[in-house]
């Protein structure tokens, strides 16, 4: 009888966390179609023009199409120069790898306002140095959203690596491959799992990233994130609800594929 | 194929001496053993062959070429590695190709000779398969013909068949000695297993704390072994303490005079008897007298285990035929223990 309380307790729990974690997705989802413009329960009716009206407004595209561009870059970026890093990690002779690890890392632990904050001012101190705009620029976003990417990267790869047999690497070494062929022909391949983990999280993390971002972005160069925050400044109709499904929808299809190709739940 | 040649060759690791001044001597088409307990330095010792480990003291000698601090990769050697390590996302094919395409061979004479190689293991037909898609033995196989195709000065096998199961090993054994052979591949061969060691080996070098205790053929290190701890290692041996008190007379610790060769020097030694060595009756009569403590049934052969002046000995012999006296021997039963003073040996004490 204990045994089986404990399973139903654990059953319930399990459940509960899905719950919890589902519902707010799901209510969006709802909320897209309701046909009110004052969200209310109980709904009354359901329609999709939203989802047009979402379509109609520009800026909400012109943000998608700046935000996949930037996260693009940033993924293109991040993850080279973070495998790099996390190879380093675990096979060099550094001094102070765990100061170096920690700081690495470190991108995950402030808090995003406060790290655009700084970045802003840093930039604002560089424009006068290199006699250049930076903040507002493109480069200048991509650039932060390159240090989204890079803890995510050096997290997944070092993890990828540490579950690496290193008889194979020792192998091609001893069938004649140099440490760079050895690198590009054996380590790489068996590391791409941990890599393609590495480049959908940074991804995800670029895409949808809003407190970095806002302090960061110039006229003309809004991305969706704060596009769909100032459309909240003026509305509060279901618009953004359709637009944040069909983000819901991208990101959940990106995680499908990238799931044939390597089982996530095996490295992240 | 090359000779391969040690002198000095030491690790160390801090203040702990791993590998401490092996000196060994591999001729062109020989297959020597490396035997030993864990951490007796041969893996080590192997790997500094190979080019994995640096060494602290002492040179590698391939092929007559001094390779002690060249890289892996401008070493010719070809490892089996104990995992096999194969590269997961190549193919079998691929995987026997890439040491031939490091070496810049052109595909069709790749293509030739990774065929030749894979029929040599005879694992033709499973070319185009992953390593995950086949057996540990199939791989194992593959991991052969990988390090072979390419022709090395010498061969490395690290513990290649730990992983198999026990029939199957057998099996392998033979292969692998019959291609060793066959090809004329002089050959370093790594294991924890006496048994392996001496079916396989030309010779065999004991390892222990990182030294080399004794080389020799698998009946040099039987019969003859240097110290207690190869007697104990090559086989199973009875262990008397005691000293020689008079040509053919050793004396052990509590008094008893037992056999032992006629030109032993005297002195405190130990007495080493094979098991097989021992014969014993089950009356009194000339010889020492021992009790049955316990009998194994080994199907052909049988163990007996007697108390001989307090200590335990053991014989080995054929199980007697049924209704033989022998067979009704039981535990307490007094019997008289006998050898030739010849075939016992003299290892000096505390070789240990």
């Amino acid at each position: 009888m204990a045994v089986r309380g404990a399973r139903v307790l654990f059953g319930a729990s399990v459940a509960g966390a899905y719950a919890l974690v589902l519902a707010p997705v799901l209510a969006v989802v709802v909320i897209s179609v309701f046909r009110q413009e004052i969200v209310s329960f109980p709904p009354e009716g359901f329609t999709l023009r939203w989802y047009a009206n979402a379509w109609d407004k520009r800026e909400f595209a012109r943000g998608f199409i700046t935000s996949l561009q930037v996260a693009l870059v940033a993924t293109a970026i991040g993850v080279p120069f973070g495998t790099a890093a996390a190879y380093a990690l675990a096979r060099a002779r550094l001094p102070a790898k765990g100061a170096l690890n920690t700081l690495l890392l470190g991108p995950l632990a402030v808090p995003g306002v406060v790290a655009g904050t700084a970045l802003y001012l840093f930039y604002v101190r560089a424009e006068f140095w290199v006699d250049d705009d930076i903040k507002g620029t493109t480069l200048g976003l991509v650039a932060a959203h390159v240090l989204l990417t890079i803890p995510w990267t050096v997290r997944l790869v070092s993890a990828a690596l540490a579950g690496l047999d290193r008889s194979a690497e020792e192998a091609a070494a001893n069938l004649g491959a140099r440490p760079f062929t050895v690198f590009r022909r054996v380590t790489l391949p068996m590391l791409r799992p941990g890599v393609v983990a590495a480049c959908l999280f940074s991804f995800i993390q670029s895409f949808e990233n809003l407190e970095l971002t806002l302090l960061l972005v110039g006229p003309g160069r809004i991305t969706l994130p704060v596009a769909m925050l100032n459309y909240l400044e003026f509305r509060v109709d279901p618009t953004l609800a359709a637009v944040a499904t069909v983000q819901i929808v991208l990101v959940g299809a990106l995680m499908l594929i990238t799931d044939r190709f390597v089982s996530l739940s095996r490295v992240v | 194929m090359g000779t391969l040649q040690l002198q000095g060759l030491t690790r160390r690791y801090g203040a702990n001496t791993v590998v401490d001044g092996v000196d060994l001597d591999v001729a062109e088409g020989e297959l020597v053993a490396l035997l030993g307990p864990s951490g007796c330095g041969k893996t080590t010792t192997l790997r500094m062959v190979a080019g994995f480990v640096e060494p602290s003291a002492g040179t590698v000698r391939i092929a007559g070429k001094d390779v002690t601090h060249a890289p892996p990769h401008g070493r010719d050697t070809g490892m089996v590695f104990q995992s096999y390590a194969l590269f997961p996302h190549m193919t079998v094919a691929g995987n026997v190709a890439f040491g031939l395409e490091m070496r810049g061979v052109g595909k069709a004479e790749r293509e030739a000779r990774v065929l030749e190689a894979l029929r040599l293991v005879r694992l033709d037909g499973l070319a185009e398969r992953l390593p995950r898609q086949l057996s540990g033995g199939q791989q194992q196989r593959v991991a052969l013909a990988r390090a072979l195709v390419v022709n090395p000065a010498v061969f490395l096998l690290d513990e290649p068949l730990s992983n198999l199961d026990a029939k199957l090993r057998a099996e392998v054994r033979v292969e692998i000695r019959n291609l060793q052979q066959r090809l004329g591949l002089t050959t370093l061969f790594v294991t924890h297993d006496q048994e392996e060691a001496l079916t396989m080996a030309d010779r065999l070098v004991v390892m222990e704390g990182g030294r080399v205790r004794q080389v020799g053929t698998a009946e040099e290190l039987y019969e003859r072994p240097a110290d207690l701890f190869v007697a104990n290692f090559i086989g199973r041996v009875n262990a008397l303490a005691g000293e020689v008190a008079a040509p053919g007379a050793f004396r052990t610790t509590d008094g008893t005079t037992l056999p032992c060769p006629r030109d032993a020097a005297p002195g405190r030694a130990t007495l080493c008897l094979r098991p097989e060595k021992l014969r014993f009756q089950p009356w009194a009569s000339a010889g020492v007298p021992a009790k049955l403590e316990r009998t194994v049934y080994l199907g052909g052969q049988t163990e007996y285990h007697f108390t001989l002046a307090g200590m335990a000995v053991m014989a080995l012999r054929e199980t007697p035929p049924e209704g033989d006296r022998l067979r009704s021997l039981r535990p307490g039963d007094q019997v008289t223990l006998d050898w030739l003073g010849e075939d016992a040996r003299l290892l000096p004490e505390a070789a240990r």
